[in-house]
């Protein structure tokens, strides 16, 4: 029998114009570092595209740093702000 | 329930578009066990535990940026009373100014971007290791770069040492002259009912009543809350109220969380979230731009006193709902120099420095960073401190003042600091001088509403 592990969900945050390739990109940095993606969606905010993509960490390869590296990376390729946060900072602030 | 895209789209614009930020985490360090009759062991000791604490409080911070995306802007220490790990030592200059420079160095080697407590409690009376720490002020502050001073010189319970106050306008002149533009100055504070876990410099202290070590957060938002205003323009003052209570607990709660999570990390005890609403002299994160969104035309004109009332108290029922340990100084920052909005106005005449110190009767920080011009006499700097701990011991509140005399400089001058502390436009300051009430020196009784038992 395995042994579940503890899940570590953190929200990627994308905003700026919607285009072609965007989960495409996301979903290959994730993949290659072992990140389980876990829900996605997406709306229009303010004029703005806005998706959240909510991944489990837990199994990652890498450090929040690189993971953030990555998403700077794809972020400044395709002119999108990407950040990526614990899932707690979101619950703290907008749950009582 | 899953958190939904506008609530994620809310939290993430507050850190890219509206400036907010953990503006401090402020780790407090118990130094008695540190004293010693020879001061080479003391400074030893003193250093190894700063070094070791300094480098431990960047690398939790580090990891916690990472994990919640959440800026940290300073990483700071506050120390007991200076003046208490000098007491056995000799009272010389040198002694002092030997001390001060063993923290600064190991604040530098710590990657610590200031250490605050190199100061005093002399609310009621002096002793002499603490007059001789006074004294050495203005050579200690100008010879170190990190190192942060206060100053207690009045408590609603204790009463106002005047004795003190009138000395510190002769030391903060000589403070300012040692440098060029008196920015020395902006590296101390002088108080009323200091509070002993503030963890905003420069007059953050680790009080006698602390632990050994206390991790204190200060978190800033006026980008945020001024964001919220401004998307209300016609609502009632009643709901207006409820609008920022809602924003300031949402940042609160971000801030309990991290510091939490860094104090756990750091295997210390959590002390308290300071909600003070701390400007920057970043477009956007001004306290005067949230009075002028409430609806007053510019800081400074009539409205503004009412308008800082508001949302201080809107401030504090946020912060107080979200978490239960709200401290420090938790009132809204007015710096002139730190804050666009305040420059603007005092450039433009709206802002005096008579009003300047009415809002503080509303506002629990005082008057701070504000130049005035270099050829204002001691006695008049030390009044205008008498002043503004006056409000603070009579209203049982912290007042403090943090003023630069600006050598050489006239009223309505600039002076240009750079980087946080911004720039400073010179301030009129009423020519009649109170020296003959200032050079009476003794001790101004605690008022009557302090005897309260």
């Amino acid at each position: 029998m395995t042994q579940e592990r503890p899940s570590q969900i953190c929200i990627v945050t994308v905003t700026g114009v919607d285009k072609v390739g965007i989960v495409a990109k996301l979903a290959t940095v994730m993949a290659r570092a072992n990140i389980n993606i876990v829900d996605i969606n997406q709306k229009i905010l303010e004029d703005t595209f806005v998706m959240t993509m909510a991944v489990d960490i837990a199994g990652a390869k890498i450090g929040m740093d690189k993971i953030k590296a990555s998403l700077d990376a794809v972020g400044s390729q395709m002119a999108l702000k990407i950040t990526i946060q614990d899932e707690n900072i979101f619950k703290a602030m907008h749950r009582v | 329930m899953r958190i939904s895209v506008e609530e994620v789209y809310e939290t993430v614009r507050m850190t890219l578009d509206h400036h907010f930020d953990i503006r401090t985490v402020t780790l407090g360090i118990n130094l008695k066990d540190c004293i010693d009759r020879d001061l080479a062991a003391m400074v030893q000791r003193v250093r190894d535990r700063i070094v070791q604490k300094g480098q431990l409080l960047n690398r939790c911070a580090d990891r916690i940026v990472h994990k919640y995306g959440i800026p940290i802007t300073n990483r700071r220490i506050a120390i007991t009373p200076a003046s208490l790990l000098l007491e056995p030592l000799p009272h010389t200059k040198a002694t002092v100014v030997r001390f001060a420079k063993a923290l600064d160095a190991a604040t530098r080697k710590a990657d610590i971007d200031f250490l605050g407590g190199f100061g005093a409690m002399v609310q009621k009376g002096t002793t002499a290791a603490e007059e001789n720490l006074i004294e050495a002020i203005p050579e200690a502050l100008s010879k170190t770069q990190r190192i942060c001073g206060f100053l207690n010189l009045a408590s609603t319970h204790a009463g106002m040492n005047m004795n003190a106050i009138a000395r510190m306008g002769h030391i903060l002149r000589d403070l300012a002259f040692r440098s060029d533009n008196g920015i020395g100055c902006a590296k101390i504070a002088v108080f009323a009912n200091v509070p002993e876990d503030n963890p905003f410099m420069a007059g953050a202290h680790h009080g006698i009543g602390e632990p050994d070590y206390s991790l204190n957060i200060g978190i800033s938002g006026p980008g945020v809350v001024r964001n919220v205003v401004a998307k209300n323009p016609d609502c009632d003052l009643t709901q207006l109220s409820e609008v920022i209570k809602r924003t300031v607990f949402k940042i609160t709660r971000a801030g309990e969380l991290i510091g939490r999570e860094m104090a756990g990390l750091m295997g210390v005890p959590f002390g308290i979230v300071d909600i003070s609403l701390a400007p920057t002299t970043s477009t956007g994160d001004s306290v005067a731009e949230i009075i002028e969104a409430m609806g007053v035309g510019q800081i400074g004109s009539p409205g503004s006193t009412a308008a800082l009332a508001l949302l201080i108290d809107a401030v504090k029922k946020g912060g107080a709902m979200a978490s239960g340990n709200v401290g420090g100084l938790s009132g809204t920052f007015i710096p002139v120099s730190e804050d666009e909005g305040m420059i603007r106005a005092v450039r433009a005449g709206t802002l005096s420095l008579e009003k300047l110190e009415a809002l503080t009767s509303v506002c629990s920080v005082g008057l701070d960073m504000f130049a005035v011009p270099g050829d204002t006499e001691p006695e008049v700097i030390s009044a205008i401190i008498a002043d503004e701990l006056a409000i603070g011991v009579a209203n049982h509140k912290t007042t403090s003042v943090r003023i630069i005399p600006a050598p050489g400089r006239k009223a309505g001058d600039i002076l240009h600091f750079g980087g946080l502390l911004g720039s400073a436009p010179v301030m009129k300051v009423p020519g009649t001088s109170a020296a003959r009430f200032i050079l009476r020196r003794g001790r101004m009784p605690a008022p009557i509403s302090s005897l309260r038992n």
